[in-house]
């Protein structure tokens, strides 16, 4: 992978989530729309001010959990029918109510994995570095108690005078650059 | 006409509703922050923890000498013979995983319920859950006599052309439990992403920043990944709800399924799930009084939370109370089978009759001293309380277990069971194994989720463009 350099965004620092919400409305309004919030717990309004407002975490833990459902089943009725055939007790071979019990466990355990993992995959993590790591008072503040709003140097309205001036129009803690 | 006795600017009660405060006021993003990690970040380790995990590791190394010479010598050091083959380990195992029930209870269905006050005990209450699935996990393998070959319980290809029979409840629990024991590791283990995210930016020695930012994947609070994280939680919750319920109405199955009297019930499933949840808050109460005295959190972990947990103890205590009724109601006045009322009769004046009695005042006689406020108030007389209910509900499993069995359709066939030295010294071996766990869990990992926290403070309020803004942080 080349490596890349130059500027990443603009990154407004705000010690108030309400801050941030009013900032990401207005930017999001004035045309920006590579740009992310950073929040130290999930702020929901925050998230419809950049315009994300449905993810696909449910489908994927919807399509999980069938898989595992015709996987137990399925590989139950193949056991007892054609693999393994036991007569228990004069009981049919195709038991399928006793057969629900199972199946149902791996429905949920495989529906709960793919919303963990997925949830991981959409986000594109596990993901160690991330140019945001370079700002020190990003470090310090987005895991504990500020709230971060970064406009991305790929936005095509991105022009590192113009959108400085804007950010500082929110008067924020402060704005830095952050360099890839 | 008298006010109520209590104070009138006492800052931990809400002062329109008279209630104990979830977290105590004054705090902020940044303080909560640092009262949490700050147990885990220290470079100082509390001497008092070094003690209590130099006995708990103590009680582990008693275990493994009793695991050992289990190993070498066969089931037979135990007390199990016929006709009483489910001796301790079975009565452990019900009463582990009930155990673990609770944790799942809070984290899950109290946020389905959107209960907020279950935030500050969920992160331990789900290290509660995975630490006794490792306890009971580990009571079915040491029982099947080789341990080394527990592996055939799963359908796998193997040489022998073998596979499992699906219509039996044992193999039913081999599923509930390994996908209970899953699913608590993931949710707990997602739970925790941000709050290691935290530690990562917090910790000041290398070895810290790189376990955790490790551990962290890379987490960074974008609000995209909070609302799939989010989603996430809900639906995970939202499984572990029916999981939950399931896996001990799987468990009763184990029993309910038999043609024992006793055993062939239907009311099993949701007594033992009531039961499970009645000994895991029991348990929670157990860990969370002393935690919270040791650490000082009285501003995260308030009566408040105390208060809640009792009174869903004596719920689900009156739940397990009608179980014992029905019990009672369908073998001495309903099923008209000698051996039904046989069973009851043995349960209560045989020669074990001593253990249904103690049942009886731990699970029902001396938790109705909950329906008192103060009672619930005081953290010391709940610990008390938790640690009854806990016998208590070890007892209904022995009772289950041993008395059925003890005494079944052919008096030539009765028995009797005296527990060994080795079925008492496992028991004890895994509640230290369960203690050792919780302290490194609590010494590494944050026992009270930072976001969750967060979110339930005033500043964390969106407030509208005309409204004037708070003040900053701290």
């Amino acid at each position: 992978m080349p490596v890349r350099e130059g500027t990443y965004g603009l990154l407004a620092e705000f010690d108030t989530p309400s801050q941030l919400v009013r900032a990401a409305k207005s930017a999001y309004n004035a045309g920006y729309r590579r740009m992310d919030c950073f929040t130290p717990y999930a702020v929901e309004e925050a998230a419809e001010a950049i315009g994300f407002h449905r993810n696909t975490v449910s489908l994927v833990t919807l399509i999980g959990g069938l898989l595992g459902l015709a996987t137990m089943f399925g590989m139950e009725t193949w056991i007892s029918i054609w693999a393994f055939p036991l007569n228990i007790a004069g009981r049919p071979y195709y038991s399928w109510p006793a057969f629900v019990i199972p199946a149902y466990e791996w429905t949920i355990l495989w529906a709960g994995l793919s919303a963990a993992f997925g949830m991981l995959a959409l986000c594109g993590l596990p993901q160690p570095y991330h140019p945001l790591f370079n700002a020190p008072n990003f470090r310090n503040g987005a895991s504990s108690d500020k709230f971060f709003l970064c406009l991305e140097s790929t936005d095509p309205k991105f022009d590192i005078v113009a959108t400085r001036g804007f950010l500082d129009g929110f008067s924020p803690v402060s704005v830095v650059e952050v360099e890839y | 006409m008298a006010t109520k006795d209590v104070p009138v600017n006492d800052p931990m009660l809400d002062p329109v509703t008279g209630e104990f405060a979830v977290i105590a006021p004054g705090h902020t993003f940044k303080s909560v922050t640092e009262e949490i990690s700050r147990i885990v970040l220290t470079p100082h380790t509390p001497l008092g923890w070094f003690f209590g995990f130099a006995i708990a590791g103590g009680v582990v190394l008693m275990l493994l000498v009793a695991l050992t010479w289990l190993f070498l010598k066969g089931v037979g050091i135990w007390a199990i013979t016929m006709p009483i083959a489910w001796g301790f380990a079975i009565v452990n195992f019900v009463w582990w995983i009930g155990i673990g029930h609770a944790g799942t209870l809070i984290s899950a269905i109290l946020l389905l319920f959107k209960q907020g006050w279950r935030n500050s005990i969920n992160r331990f209450a789900e290290a509660m859950t995975i630490f006794a699935v490792v306890c009971a996990g580990m009571f079915p393998l040491i029982h099947v006599g080789r341990p080394w070959l527990g592996y055939w319980l799963f359908p796998y290809p193997n040489s022998m052309n073998v596979w499992p029979q699906f219509r039996s409840p044992l193999l039913w629990d081999v599923f509930a439990v390994s996908t209970y024991a899953t699913i608590s590791v993931v949710f707990w283990y997602m739970g925790m992403i941000p709050d290691l995210g935290t530690l990562r930016d917090r910790s000041t020695s290398r070895i810290g920043q790189f376990v955790y930012g490790m551990l962290a994947v890379g987490w960074r609070g974008s609000v995209r990944h909070w609302m799939r994280y989010e989603t996430a939680s809900l639906l995970l919750a939202g499984l572990a709800t029916p999981l939950v319920l399931s896996v001990h109405s799987v468990i009763s199955f184990d029993f309910a399924v038999a043609l024992l009297p006793g055993w062939h019930t239907t009311i099993f499933p949701p007594y033992f799930v009531a039961g499970a949840i009645y000994s895991g808050f029991a348990m929670v109460i157990t860990l969370a009084i002393p935690i919270r005295k040791f650490y000082h959190l009285e501003d995260l972990i308030t009566m408040r939370h105390l208060d809640n947990m009792g009174k869903v103890m004596l719920a689900t205590g009156l739940i397990v109370a009608y179980g014992y009724s029905t019990e009672v109601f369908m073998s001495y006045c309903y099923s008209a089978s000698h051996w039904e009322y046989f069973m009851m009769w043995n349960r209560m004046f045989g020669p074990m009759g001593w253990s249904y009695w103690v049942l009886i005042t731990c699970n029902i006689a001396l938790p109705q001293l909950l329906w008192s406020r103060k009672f619930r108030q005081n953290a010391a007389l709940l610990f008390i309380m938790s640690l009854i209910v806990n016998s208590g509900m070890w007892f209904e499993r022995f009772v289950i277990i041993v008395t059925s069995l003890t005494r079944d359709y052919l008096p030539s066939s009765w028995g009797t069971y005296r527990a060994t030295r080795w079925d008492y010294m496992t028991f004890a071996g895994t509640l230290g194994l369960f203690t050792f766990l919780f302290f490194l869990f609590i010494r590494f990992l944050p026992m009270i989720p930072m976001s969750e926290i967060r979110l339930m403070l005033p500043q964390a309020k969106i407030r509208a463009e005309a409204e004037p803004l708070p003040e900053a942080g701290d």
